[in-house]
Formats: structure tokens, sequence, C-alpha cells
């Protein structure tokens, strides 16, 4: 930099004075350090607490924190401060996602083995009229579930999609805000809540201590629409204007625009969404206990009579198990498990739904 | 086909808000009539305004009057949803219906207004509509493939020929080109000039030498400033509006000093 520069047309570009290097990279830790870090951790707090007496849930959590003080000081050595932070974030969001899988593993693991025992036909074909003890099936539970959700289906869904294409169609101002306020309220009540509602409706109607698959089903869907209603919603408003305009410009008129454009269009959101709601509401007991109560035969009409519900099923199996408690649970396992099934076979159903629905792009 | 259009006094506005505020214009059929101007100067409010798609923003509305064929399109009797119909549109972005296949794409007029057509026939539009498009030997081997396989430019093709297909008497393009490249832009100016033995076309564009490459009559928009209404400024064939104006802003900005 101390020679005068001369001009340039004179004499060719002097070559740049060479700077210090520049280092791409830093020294790093081994690929096996978080093991390491980690075993050795588990090591010491396996020494610290065979001192003062060992518990796997102690070890577990003092393993992940000692552990987590060696890598991050080691890569603080080693690596500098920004790899050390970073680091740090990984473990945070791995321990994290490891919290969050923990219920759903125990769940899954709990119900599968405790539920096996009793998973077999006899379980689907039989109901529980007459048996006392061994044996006996949840054959009832299983249709009357059905036919409950799916009553509930058949009113929130219409009511529930008309709502959003108000909401996302026409309504505007204090109306629209109305609705969408209670919406959100409604979102929140508890299931319970519902469940006494359909009751007290009922009750006004048919006098106390009615008891019908009707008014579960119409608990369900109380609580059922404001799920389809915003599911459904933000379907809608992921529709791009354009396309409505273009519909317009076709001469179309608005209401055939929702149906065969919009509408059209979101199918796909929707279904899956009104699949989710149907996931979500297929394992509500308490309604279904005020509402529907249980029975140990096969009913068949939602407008006559107590019918069985998977969730109310277990409960009552679980909860009064009658002269040969293990059999009782045994089958209250069996049931959460077929019910974990149904969610199960529900969520799968929307991803098929939603995969043939959807626009295709080629 | 093709209808003369006589706008006069026509304010246009959003709520309470004038946007474009007093046009007189006359729309000779079978011409093409380009809409030049800065931007925000309501060019393409006004045209949106010429097939009542502007009302569908809420709280839009026009006063004045558009008059085709003896009618006031703003009439109290006049069904929006007819003047769309003889009065077709295609937009800056091209925006076939996803869910549809190309050959459905075209047909979506008649579709989605539940009319019923015989096969021959629907295929016979299709062809149609997509020759008059320009398009029909691009895509003749895939007609059952979606509308949103095309490229950009096809897709506005597509879409023209989407609108060409409920035959209207007029079609109203805002910005047909500007999202597409140049040599999509010279097939979509190649096809208005064809479409103009039809039709009565009005194009908005920001692209003074489209403008003067595919229009007969150029009307120029501007806006004094900001939250003020746009105004038309001038209305004369396009050779003389490029070449000889007689108001001094619009010889600015066909010359490239503003805008």
């Amino acid at each position: 930099m101390t020679e005068v520069r001369a001009p340039e047309t004179a004499t060719p570009p002097s070559p740049p004075v060479p700077s210090a290097p520049v280092r791409l990279g830093t020294r790093s830790l081994p690929r096996w350090a978080p093991l390491g870090a980690y075993a050795a951790g588990a090591a010491a707090a396996g020494a610290l607490l065979l001192v003062t007496g060992f518990s796997l849930a102690g070890w577990v959590v003092l393993t992940a924190l000692v552990g987590t003080v060696l890598l991050v000081g080691a890569s603080r050595a080693v690596e500098g401060a920004r790899k050390a932070t970073d680091r740090l974030v990984t473990v945070l969001v791995t321990g994290a996602f490891l919290v969050a899988l923990l219920p759903l593993v125990s769940v899954t693991y709990t119900v599968v083995s405790r539920g096996a025992a009793r998973f077999d036909a006899q379980f689907f074909t039989y109901s529980m009229r007459g048996v006392v003890g061994e044996g006996g099936g949840a054959y009832h539970a299983i249709v009357g579930t059905l036919i409950i959700t799916a009553l509930a289906t058949l009113i929130s869904v219409p009511v529930g999609l008309l709502t959003a294409v108000y909401l996302v169609e026409y309504g505007r101002g204090q109306l629209a805000r109305a609705i969408r306020f209670l919406i959100d309220v409604m979102s929140g009540i508890p299931s319970i809540v519902a469940g006494l509602f359909a009751f007290a409706l009922f009750t006004l109607f048919l006098g106390p201590g009615a008891r019908l698959g009707i008014m579960g089903a119409v608990a369900l869907s109380v609580l059922m629409i404001p799920l389809v209603v915003r599911s459904t919603e933000e379907m809608l408003k992921l529709v791009p204007n354009e396309l409505r305009e273009a519909s317009y410009a076709l001469g179309v008129p608005k209401w055939l625009t929702i149906v065969r454009v919009v509408l059209r269009t979101a199918v796909a959101g929707i279904a899956t969404g009104v699949t989710l709601a149907v996931a979500r509401v297929i394992g509500e007991t308490a309604p279904l206990l005020v509402t529907v109560g249980t029975t140990t035969s096969v009913n068949l009409n939602p407008f006559e009579g107590r019918m069985a519900s998977l969730p109310t099923f277990s409960y009552f199996s679980f909860t009064q198990p009658g002269a040969n408690p293990q059999f009782a649970v045994e089958r209250a396992w069996t049931a959460a498990l077929t019910l974990v099934i149904l969610v199960m076979l529900f969520n799968l159903l929307a991803r098929v739904i939603s995969k043939v629905f959807s626009p295709k792009a080629r | 086909m093709g209808k003369r259009i006589d706008v006069s006094d026509l304010d246009i506005y959003y709520g309470d808000f004038l946007a474009v505020e007093k046009v007189t214009m006359v729309i000779e059929p079978r011409t093409v009539t380009a809409l030049i101007g800065p931007s925000g100067c309501g060019k393409s409010t006004f045209l949106r305004s010429l097939n009542r798609m502007h009302e569908v923003i809420p709280g839009a509305h026009v006063e004045g009057k558009v008059v085709m064929d003896g009618q006031d399109i703003y009439g109290s009797d006049v069904d929006p949803v007819d003047v769309r119909r003889s009065i077709g549109m295609v937009f800056q972005r091209p925006n076939p219906f996803p869910t549809m296949s190309i050959a459905e794409n075209v047909l979506a007029g008649q579709r989605l207004n539940n009319k019923r057509m015989r096969k021959a026939e629907s295929e016979e539009l299709v062809e149609r509509s997509l020759r008059g498009a320009n398009l029909w030997e691009e895509v003749k081997d895939r007609l059952g493939r979606p509308g949103s396989s095309l490229s950009g430019g096809q897709q506005q093709r597509l879409c023209i020929a989407r609108a060409i297909a409920v035959q209207p008497q007029v079609l109203l393009m805002d910005e047909p080109c500007s999202a597409l490249d140049p040599i999509s832009t010279l097939a979509i100016e190649d096809l208005i000039g064809e479409l103009k033995q039809d039709y009565t076309i009005v194009i908005v564009t920001h692209n003074m030498q489209q403008a003067s490459r595919v229009s007969d009559e150029t009307g120029f928009f501007n806006i004094a400033g900001t939250g003020k209404p746009g105004k038309l400024i001038e209305m004369a064939d396009t050779t003389t509006m490029f070449s000889n104006p007689s108001q001094k802003a619009t010889e600015d900005y066909v010359s490239g000093r503003f805008g």
C-alpha cells in the first residue's frame, strides 16, 4: 500500500498486496463428540447416583444435564462461541422433540400391549348382552360410535361448511365479526357442557331422563361445528381471488362460482379438515355419558333408546368391571386400542382424500 | 360480433374514494383501444368498470353511463352476469382453473354455468377457441392435461381461448403480457391483431411500444397526485397520440419524460 498508483492507462495494474489468508472453517470436535459427551455424562451421573441412591428418571435427567454441559463446554473451548451456541440449540430442539414424543410412545405402547389380549374376532362380533365375566365383545359399542359420529358429521358438515362460505364469501362488518367471535368461543366449550346442552335441549321436548343416540350426535356436533368452520374457512381463504374473478368474467353467477370453483378448488383441504374433526370428536366420552348412556346390547336406532359407544364402553368396563374384573379391564383396553386404530384410519383417510382431490400441477 | 361502447361522465369509486373522474370515451367496434398511463392512474379500474368486474370489490361503485347496443350496462334492470357474458376479460396474471384440464378450462364458461353440450359440439368449441387463441397446435395432443402444466404464455393464451369460448362481443385485457417473456408477448400481440376482426378489444398496457404496435385508438390516463382521482387526459387514434398529441402531459408521457 506504500507505492503511489500510476495512472491506469500507463502501466498494467500492480499485483494486489497479499493480505492475511482467509480462514474458512476452524478446528472442530470429532464426529463422535456428542456421543462421547453423553457417555461420559451417563457414567458420571451413574457414579454420583450410586453414592446417593439410584433412580432411573434421575439418572436420565442427570445424564442429559452433565452431557450437555460437557459437550457445549468442549465445543466452546475448541470450536468457538458460535459453534457452541449451535450445539446448545441443537440439544434443546432435539430434547423438546423427545419430550413431546414420550407420551405418544408411552400411550401407544401401553394401549397396544394391554389391548392385544382381547383383540380377536369375538371382540368385533359379539355384544355384551348376557355376558358376565369372560368373553363378550364391543360390537355394539363400535357400531354405536360409528352411528353417532356419522350423525354428528351429517349435522356439522353442512352447518360448518355453509357458515365458512358465509364468512369468507359474503360476511363483512359486525355480523361476520360476531359470528367469528362466537365460533372461537364455541371451540373453547368443555365437552361436558356440550353434552349438558344437548341433554337440556332434548329434555325440553322429551321430558327428563331421555337417552338417545341422536342426543349424543347433537352434543358432538356442538364440538365439531367450530372445528369444521375454522378449517374450512382457512381453506377457502387460500383459494386465490383471481380464480373467482376469472369465473365472474366468464359470466358465471356468484353462487355457481362458489360451488364449482371455490369449493371445488378447496375440497381437498376441506375434506382433510372434516376428517380430522371427526377424528377429534370420535373419542369424546363425557358428552356421550350424559346424553346416550350405555347399554350391553346392539342398538342400531339412534332415535330410540340408549346406545353403547367405544369411549363409554371402555369407561364402564373399567369403573364397573363386575364379578371378574380382569376380563372387563382387558375389554376396556381393547376398546381403547380399537378407538386409537379408528382415529388412525381417519387420519389416513384424510391423507388419501387430500391426495385424490388436490389440484394436479402436471 | 363486436359492439360499440359509449362511456359518458363515468365516475368510479372505491367506497367514498373517487378513483377515476368524469371519463367520456367512445370505443369503436372491431378496433383495438389501448389505455396507457402511469401506475395508479385508474386505467385498470376503468377497464374493470366496463364489464362490471369493478363492483366485485366490496364498496366499489360507479356513477355515469356505459352504453352498449343502446343499453346502459349499469341500468337498474341489467344483470351484471349477463354483462360479463357479453364483455369478456383477460387478466394480468394467467389464471387457468387448477382443478380443470386444458379442454375443461376452455369450456369453463359453459360448464360452470351448467350448460349441457353434446360431445361433438364441445369438442368443436374447444378446437375453435384454441385455434382462435393460436394455441391449438401446441396443445391438441394433451387436452386432458391440467391447465397449469402449460407455460406462462400458453396459460395466458388458454385464458384468452376461455374468454372467447363464451362468444363475447367485447374483450377486455388488463396488461395481458406483463407477466410474459418477449416471445409469448409477440404471440399474444399477433393474436390481438387477429381477434380484432371479430371482437372489440380494449387493452390496458404499461408498455407504450406495445400500445403503438397493437392499437388503433389510444387513451391516456393520468393522475394529478396521490389521493387525487385519475382522469382521461386525451384520446385519439394511435398514430396521432404517439406523433402529435394535443396535450403536453401526453407528449411527455409517450416520449418517456415521466411515468
